[in-house]
């Protein structure tokens, strides 16, 4: 009876904190003004926690060390910035509407329905993670690295220039660094159209809709078919060929699953920030999101979750928020330092994974495998395993 | 008709030719032995069967089905499977979990028994069923790989230097559950340095020199032969 009792409550027990942890996530946008900057900063947060989630999928699960994430980024705002704006003005005389509301109607240029928007960049993103996926099957370690950075660099300096490259009689591919917009309010089926100027709460909790749905995905693949593959992949690709686990298939579908993942975070951050410019597709982005999956433990879905969060509000809050007001910022100028703690991001990134990796190399939350790895020593370093 | 024939099989690593027309043939049933010096092309011979490194000529059939360009995934669903050279266990993972990716490709009938098959030719995996690959000695690593490679149900079974690196004791452990995973109705080709133990289980052998085959005859004769004395067996 004891024994019947206590199973019921290690069973419940695993769901307690996730269910709360959700519950309260809904929650939240009730104790904050509509318009707040603490719930964009969580807005924010819960697109990274997605991001990262992605990524964690190619790096952390399979063990291909992906430095061009941004471009699955890339990719699904750039659907939005061409699919959902008044980009391609001219198009179709009055412009090309799919679903979208009466006001979105009246506007020129091609409009698609934020929902027909995320499946098509869930789409090309599964595409094109499976196309940089290719000449990467050759390779191992260091070099799959280099192959994914060049890819994310290709695609970065691609928007950089589209202003110069004209489609479809004198439409630019983009507006290079000048932005795409704005880019159309979310507009979801059975709701008003969202306006982030007056009501962040819709947009916060449709980012917390697509979270919930890559973390079930993630936490399904995990324990699949697949998701062993990928593990078996990660610790030792010899044995697992030799068990037969097909290594291109496998390799190619980590790569897809993660760039869909990405690409549907790109396409919600797109719609969003309301405008879409080649700023934004940056290295330094696919590196924040990496840090963010290093810093939480590399294969662990909750760790990621959680350095995905702390990560976002070191940058969006803490950073310019704390660090560069008030009295921080009043001793720096009193020594008579003239910099913004902004524009020294990367090294205080820098200096919080250093800490990291000496403190507790692991991650916050690391994976059960990596932990006994860790604690245990064998002679491997984390990145001979991991690479 | 043989199990396994290979057939003037060359192999190559970029422009390097491991192997300069191998043919050899496994009857169903048997233990073949392939013995030779570093670089003579034995663990390519495995390699290109289990079409980790598929031949660039030549023709290897298995169950009289041409397998020299089939995929290693599709050879193993076939019934072949490989216990690589180096163990190669995945080494943060439980002998159960190492187990149970040996049985990756089964959807079909009793992994759970053939497991338990598993754990009856060799004990002290049961006894180290929760504990890592990566914390065990190399003779128990060892038993792991043959294990998992045994979860995939082979018909034949490549084992690579299955005394590399390990204990003497162990190794006449190890030779000795060889010998019943045989009894028991598995084909098996062997690779070996250590060629008194593998001619000694085995019926026949091939001895290999740079990438071709030098000899074939039955074990005991290898065993007699002096050339093979010499080289080989230390005599």
């Amino acid at each position: 009876m004891t024994a019947l009792r206590g199973l019921r409550k290690a069973r419940w027990a695993k769901y307690v904190l996730p269910v709360t942890a959700v519950v309260a996530a809904a929650l939240l946008p009730f104790f904050r003004p509509p318009l707040d900057g603490f719930l964009d900063d969580c807005i924010l947060a819960l697109i990274f926690v997605a991001m990262a989630l992605g990524l964690n999928l190619i790096v952390g699960f399979a063990g291909l060390l992906d430095l061009g994430y941004v471009a699955f980024y890339a990719f699904g705002a750039t659907a939005v910035g061409w699919w959902a704006s008044n980009h391609f003005g001219g198009f179709n005389g009055d412009g090309l509407h799919i679903g979208v509301s009466s006001f979105t109607e009246s506007q020129p240029g091609i409009h698609v329905n934020f929902l027909l928007l995320l499946i098509g960049a869930i789409l090309i993103c599964a595409l094109a993670g499976a196309i940089i996926g290719l000449p990467t099957l050759r390779l191992r370690g260091d070099y799959i690295a280099i192959v994914t950075l060049a890819f994310g660099e290709i695609v970065g300096r691609f928007m950089q220039n589209g202003d110069e490259v004209t489609v479809f009689n004198d439409y630019a591919l983009s507006n290079g660094r000048e932005s795409i917009a704005p880019v159309d309010q979310i507009d979801l089926p059975f709701l008003d159209q969202f306006d982030s100027a007056l009501n962040l709460r819709p947009y916060y909790w449709t980012m917390l809709g697509i979270v919930l749905v890559v973390l079930f995905v993630n936490l399904r693949v995990r324990d699949s078919r697949l998701g062993r593959a990928w593990v078996a992949l990660r610790e030792d690709e010899v044995a697992a060929a030799s068990m037969g686990v097909p290594l291109v298939k496998t390799k190619l579908t980590a790569y897809a699953v993660g760039g869909a993942i990405g690409g549907l975070a790109g396409c919600f951050y797109g719609a969003y920030l309301g405008s879409v410019n080649a700023n934004q597709f940056q290295f330094g982005f696919s590196i924040l999101i990496l840090a963010m999956v290093i810093l939480g433990g590399l294969g662990s879905i909750w760790g990621v979750v959680l350095g995905a969060i702390a990560l976002t509000f070191v940058n969006y809050r803490l950073i310019p928020d704390v660090l560069d007001q008030g009295a921080v910022n009043d001793l720096k100028n009193d020594l008579g330092l003239s910099f913004t703690f902004s524009e020294v991001a990367f090294g205080i990134f820098g200096f919080v994974l250093v800490l990291m990796m000496v403190m507790r190399p692991q991650g916050l939350l690391p994976e059960r495998r990596r932990q006994i790895e860790l604690t245990e020593g064998t002679e491997e370093s984390v990145f001979e395993a991991r690479i | 008709m043989a199990l396994l024939e290979l057939e003037d099989v060359h192999t190559f690593y970029g422009n390097i030719e491991a192997l300069k027309g191998i043919s050899i043939t496994v009857e169903e049933g048997e233990i073949v032995t392939l013995i030779g010096s570093n670089g003579a092309g034995k663990s390519t011979t495995l390699r290109s069967i289990s079409g980790l490194t598929p031949p660039g000529q030549g023709s290897i059939r298995f169950d009289g089905k041409e397998i020299a360009e089939t995929a290693p995934q599709d050879i193993v669903r076939m019934g072949i499977s490989q216990s690589p050279e180096g163990r190669h266990c995945f080494q943060r993972m439980t002998v159960r979990e190492n187990l149970d990716l040996g049985a990756y490709l089964r959807r079909d009938g009793d992994v759970s028994g053939d497991m338990e098959r598993v754990f009856e030719l060799f004990p002290r995996l049961k006894e180290r069923e929760r504990q890592k690959a990566g914390t065990m000695s190399g003779g128990e690593q060892q038993m792991l790989a043959i294990g998992r490679a045994l979860m995939a149900d082979p018909k034949l079974l490549l084992l690579d230097e299955p005394s590399m690196g390990i204990a003497p004791i162990l190794v006449e452990r190890i030779y000795e559950t060889i010998a019943e995973i045989n009894r028991q109705g598995t084909t098996i080709l062997l690779v070996e340095q250590n060629a008194n133990f593998a001619l000694g289980v085995s019926k026949r052998g091939y001895v290999l020199e740079t990438g071709t085959v030098a000899l074939g005859d039955e074990s005991a004769a290898l065993r007699d032969n002096p050339e093979v004395q010499r080289a080989y067996l230390g005599a």
